[in-house]
């Protein structure tokens, strides 16, 4: 089961992180720091795996993490699955996103919080890998996107914009 | 309306939050926007809940409070648009969790979404329901999950699947329900929702075994089959991860292959022919060819024997130790380390590749590769395996070198065929990375030498030849010193050669040199400095000749600094100047060290532990002295408190084997908790030259707590170790012990001692007619505030007590421990006694005095009585 996904730029700062084992606000922080005090130690030529973590983890939790330009993807998971494929759904992941934001880059991820949610709850549900064909997940965030935008621009208007005026 | 929330839109709060230059300012920023959001939510105005939750989502990634949100998270997903639900579900799985009170409020708004006719509704009310389910909900919501779980859309029919396996975790018992939907979706042929299918199948066998029994005589055909047909399967563009056919399919379907196969011979029977293909047709040139692989070698390795394909996994796993892929390497590695509890002989044809590994740029597979061959070691191996580490030792990054070295010292201590080869290789890893070894590790290497005792020649010449040319590893030169200290005059007159070896040609001047380069070396720190005048204290009296040179070199060291250096300096100047008859007895070579000793030491056992093996009927508290650095030194070491305690295990060991050997005689019982750290250096220090005469002053050493004459009364008795008894009663007087001290200004050692000695007296607590308590009160050193006593009961009274209980109380300012009394029964007439320990700490130490009230109860006759008391009578300072 994968435990966590977080997307970490390179100075520490958070900028997606998903928990699918319940972890207090405080403890998603320190999981976060404590990752990127790992990830900013190492090496380049280095394996993409970890799995002594020390104790801010369970026992047998393991790390796969890809470093994309300023962005580290990490996903934290247990012993049962194969860190080869962990390694493959970063790849997923990243075309998907690739694919949504036309080369994508740490702005795009930053200032489309909501969208970057929809695309991960596409490719993981509850800690498991639910789809892992680009095309397919794009399909489903392009749908989700156009109710999104056709309805709420109907709704956000219509109330708004009056009391905005009423002012 | 609220002037804040019509404000900042997320977009805007962002940037405000990115054009922050310090954390301080993006604090000010976010307090600001959590104000207005507040303000808004209080307006309950619902056409900004949308955009206020989004902002808060964004918040909390940043770590930032946002419990206050939670509520406006279930108005939003009962609220009927898509936008709203849609960023209502994703604060509900963001900013609440399965503990919360709140969550079962949405089970209903859940329930209904769930019938919802837009699918994509649906799809948010599964999604939420997969990440944050709790029991509740799951025993509320798994009807609706199963019906879904045969949905005509198949998006809807995978998440309802993942949601499944959340809820079979959650509540096991319901795991029944789903076997038969499951059963109908692995024979699904939409990849995606085979994926997830797959998957909570695995996780049904894993909650219920009726499921696994089920599964396995029902479904491994068809798994099989399956995952033949993906196998084999053409080119398919959209599940196509770089040219290989959907990976993630391949590893779920191994993966439930592995859990029907484990402990089941004919179910993993039925797979072998499909794992003997994937494991040979499989391409190894991409990552994703090898996560099959990988998946393909764990699950052979998980089911029942069957040799050949075990052999094809382990060598499909060598070929990954080839690859250039520092992640293929990785996980190889962790692999074979399981391997070799199944096939180690098989894992045995890899090991010239997995020694590469040890030369890996990556220290994790370094590491990993290193942990690999320790493991690989066996009796015909360890010459090669040891010498290809010990050549690698020269290349290596330093920082690996620590990691080596201690898995080489394993290496040869749990194989060494022969001594000589244990003391070779050991001073083969000193001499090259001297500087990166452990103590323990050196410790060993000088206990494994004394103990090899037709070797003491050998090993000291080898070592005068290393240190030559490796002069700067400081183990390497600690462990010559030392053996230059003890076989002195083994180097130089060539004293038991081997034939392997060549003669050397070593004067004692020559073997001054060492010590003498050693000592005034910049690199030399305090342990080696005082090794090395310990050594040369030695020596004077092996190499007469030498005495005076010997002499001068520790007269330098008279006017040290550091006062540990300074003291031994001018210990030893006295010694060898004046004592030149009690020179050679005192400088004797040390015992043998025991092996074993030094082992459970390491092990961790406790101190105490050693001394009973030994069969000596005491056992001292060893625990409670300080070490000084120079663990051989403590010989004569009397200021053990100003030396730096950054101590080493020697130290304790070598002390100890002091104090077992040598001190044969029983003490009285209150002795032994006389012994804190001043009396037992004293007694350590009798030990050397008196041993046996041990047992008639201890009790001078106990009654000593101010009284400094009785104190030097026992340091004379070492310099007249030959006739101890005459000077028993003696008092003051010429004291030798003081000449010998005579360098110093005053005696340090006495104050010292002094003050941490041990403060003893003895009060009658109680008296009535029929009972009396007495109490033993002592201090612990270095605690002040804590009291120990030693409560003992007397019967006067011509009858037996029994069921005799003691209570006591105490005031607020001190507390009180009791430990459980020696027994209940009081036997008439004062024949014996009850005791019973107490420990006391007085947070007031030093303003107010102990007091105590007590009350006593037990039956006479069968008859009840009670006395009480209270005891004022405590010595003041307690």
């Amino acid at each position: 089961m994968i435990k966590a996904v977080m997307v970490i730029n390179g100075l520490g700062k958070p900028r997606l992180s998903k928990f699918y084992e319940f972890q207090p606000a405080e403890k998603q922080q320190e999981l976060i720091r404590h990752v990127y005090a790992v990830l900013s130690g190492r090496p380049d030529n280095v394996s993409n795996f970890i799995r002594s973590l020390g104790t801010v983890f369970g026992p047998d939790t393991r790390l796969v993490y890809k470093h994309y330009a300023t962005l580290y993807f990490v996903f934290l998971f247990d012993n049962s699955e194969n860190e080869l494929a962990m390694l493959d759904l970063i790849q997923v992941f990243v075309e998907t996103l690739d694919k949504c934001f036309k080369s994508v880059c740490e702005l795009d991820v930053v200032f489309n919080y909501s969208k970057m949610h929809t695309i991960l709850d596409e490719i993981i549900l509850g800690g498991q890998v639910l789809e892992t064909d680009s095309v397919e997940v794009m399909r489903a965030v392009e749908e989700i996107s156009k109710l999104e935008s056709t309805t709420s621009a109907g709704t956000m208007i219509n109330k708004s914009i009056p009391s905005w005026w009423a002012r | 309306m609220n002037p804040f929330s019509s404000g900042t839109r997320l977009r805007d709060m962002i940037r405000a939050i990115r054009a922050c230059k310090t954390a301080a300012e993006e604090r000010g920023v976010v307090r600001k926007e959590c104000a207005a959001i507040r303000a808004s939510i209080s307006e309950n105005d619902p056409a900004y809940r949308h955009r206020n939750l989004a902002k808060l989502m964004f918040i909390h990634m940043l770590g930032y409070p946002t419990h206050f949100g939670q509520m406006e998270c279930l108005k939003l997903i009962a609220s009927p648009g898509f936008p709203e639900k849609r960023i209502g579900y994703l604060g509900l799985m963001l900013l609440l969790d399965e503990r919360q009170e709140v969550l079962m409020l949405v089970t209903n708004s859940i329930k209904q979404d769930l019938n919802h006719t837009n699918q994509y509704i649906v799809g948010l009310a599964l999604c939420a329901l997969g990440n944050i389910c709790s029991a509740e909900m799951a025993r509320d919501l798994a009807p609706e999950i199963e019906r879904l779980l045969q949905f005509r859309d198949p998006n809807i029919r995978k998440k309802a699947a993942l949601c499944s396996i959340r809820i079979i975790k959650k509540v096991p018992d319901l795991a029944e329900n789903f076997v038969n939907p499951v059963a109908a979706l692995l024979k699904e042929k939409h990849h995606g929702v085979l994926i997830t299918g797959v998957q909570l199948c695995a996780d049904l066998c894993k909650v219920s075994t009726e499921a696994l029994d089920y599964f396995r005589k029902k479904c491994t055909d068809g798994l099989v089959k399956v995952l033949k047909d993906v196998a084999n399967s053409p080119y398919a563009p959209e599940y196509d991860i770089s040219g290989i056919i959907d990976p993630f399919l391949h590893i779920r379907l191994l993966k439930i292959l592995r859990v029907l196969g484990q402990g089941d011979a004919d179910a993993s029977d039925s797979m072998n022919d499909i794992l003997a293909q994937v494991a040979t047709k499989t391409e190894s040139n991409k990552n994703a060819g090898n996560a099959i692989l990988y998946e393909c070698v764990e699950t052979i390795m998980s089911i029942e024997d069957n040799g050949g394909l075990r052999v094809l996994a382990i060598n499909i796993l060598g070929r990954f130790l080839s690859n250039r892929d520092n992640n293929i390497r990785y996980v190889a590695l962790n692999m074979l380390m399981r391997a070799i509890a199944v096939d180690s002989q098989a894992v045995q044809r890899h090991r010239a590749t997995i020694l590469e590994c040890v030369k890996d740029t990556d220290p994790s597979i370094r590491k990993r590769a290193l942990d690999l061959v320790y493991l690989l070691v066996n009796d015909t191996n360890v010459k090669p395996l040891t010498k290809e580490l010990t050549e690698h030792l020269k290349v290596s990054d330093p920082e690996f070198k620590g990691d080596l070295t201690a898995k080489i010292y394993s290496i040869v201590e749990k194989f060494s065929p022969e001594k000589i080869w244990y003391i070779d290789q050991m001073l083969k890893v000193l001499s090259e990375a001297g500087n990166y070894v452990k103590d323990e590790v050196w410790h060993a290497l000088i206990v494994v030498i004394t103990n090899a005792s037709d070797l003491h020649g050998y090993a000291v010449r080898s070592l005068y030849r290393a240190v030559q040319t490796a002069g700067e590893q400081e183990t390497l030169v600690q462990v010559a010193v030392w053996c230059i200290g003890e076989y002195g005059e083994m180097l130089v007159n060539n004293v038991g050669r081997l034939d392997i070896e060549e003669p050397l040609m070593v004067t004692e001047s020559n073997a001054i040199d060492v010590l003498e380069t050693s000592i005034k070396s910049h690199s030399c720190d305090l342990t080696s400095q005082a090794m090395c005048l310990i050594a040369l204290l030695k020596l004077s009296s092996r190499f007469p000749s030498c005495s005076q040179r010997i002499n001068d070199i520790i007269g330098q060291y008279k006017g040290s600094f550091v006062l540990e250096l300074q003291q031994r300096a001018i210990e030893f100047n006295s010694i060898i100047e004046r004592h030149q008859n009690m020179r050679s007895s005192l400088v004797e070579r040390m015992p043998v060290l025991d092996e074993e000793t030094f082992s459970g030491r390491r092990a961790g056992s406790v101190p105490a532990a050693v001394s009973t093996s030994q069969g000596v009927s005491v056992s001292l508290p060893n625990g409670s002295i300080k070490l000084s650095t120079a663990p051989v030194a403590d010989l004569l070491d009397l200021t053990l408190d100003d030396a730096p305690s950054s101590n080493s295990s020697g130290g304790v060991f070598l002390q100890d084997l002091l104090d077992v050997n040598l001190m044969p005689v029983s003490l009285q019982p209150d002795t032994i908790q006389a012994q804190k750290s001043g009396s037992d250096v004293l007694l350590d220090l009798l030990s050397i030259g008196t041993p046996a005469q041990r047992s008639p002053f201890t009790p001078q050493v106990l009654s000593s707590k101010t009284d400094n004459r009785s104190r030097l009364d026992i340091l004379d008795r070492l310099s007249t170790p030959s006739a101890p008894s005459s000077q028993v009663s003696s008092t003051g007087g010429n004291s030798s012990m003081l000449d010998l001290l005579n360098g110093l200004p005053s005696s340090p050692s006495v104050s010292v001692t002094e003050g941490n000695g041990p403060a003893h007296s003895s009060v009658t607590a109680f008296e009535s007619s029929s009972l009396r308590l007495t109490f033993n009160i002592s201090k612990q050193p270095g605690n002040p505030h804590m009291t120990l006593i030693d409560g003992s009961f007397t019967n006067k009274s011509e009858y037996v007590y029994s069921d005799f209980i003691f209570q006591a109380a105490v005031p607020k300012f001190l507390q009180l421990q009791l430990d459980p009394a020696s027994g209940n029964t009081l036997p008439a007439g004062g024949n014996g006694s009850i005791t019973q320990k107490l420990r006391i700490t007085n947070s007031q130490h030093g303003k107010k005095s102990l007091v105590m009230r007590i009350r006593v109860s037990y039956k006479v006759n069968d008859k009840d009585v009670l006395e009480e008391g209270q005891i004022n009578n405590f010595p003041r300072d307690l």
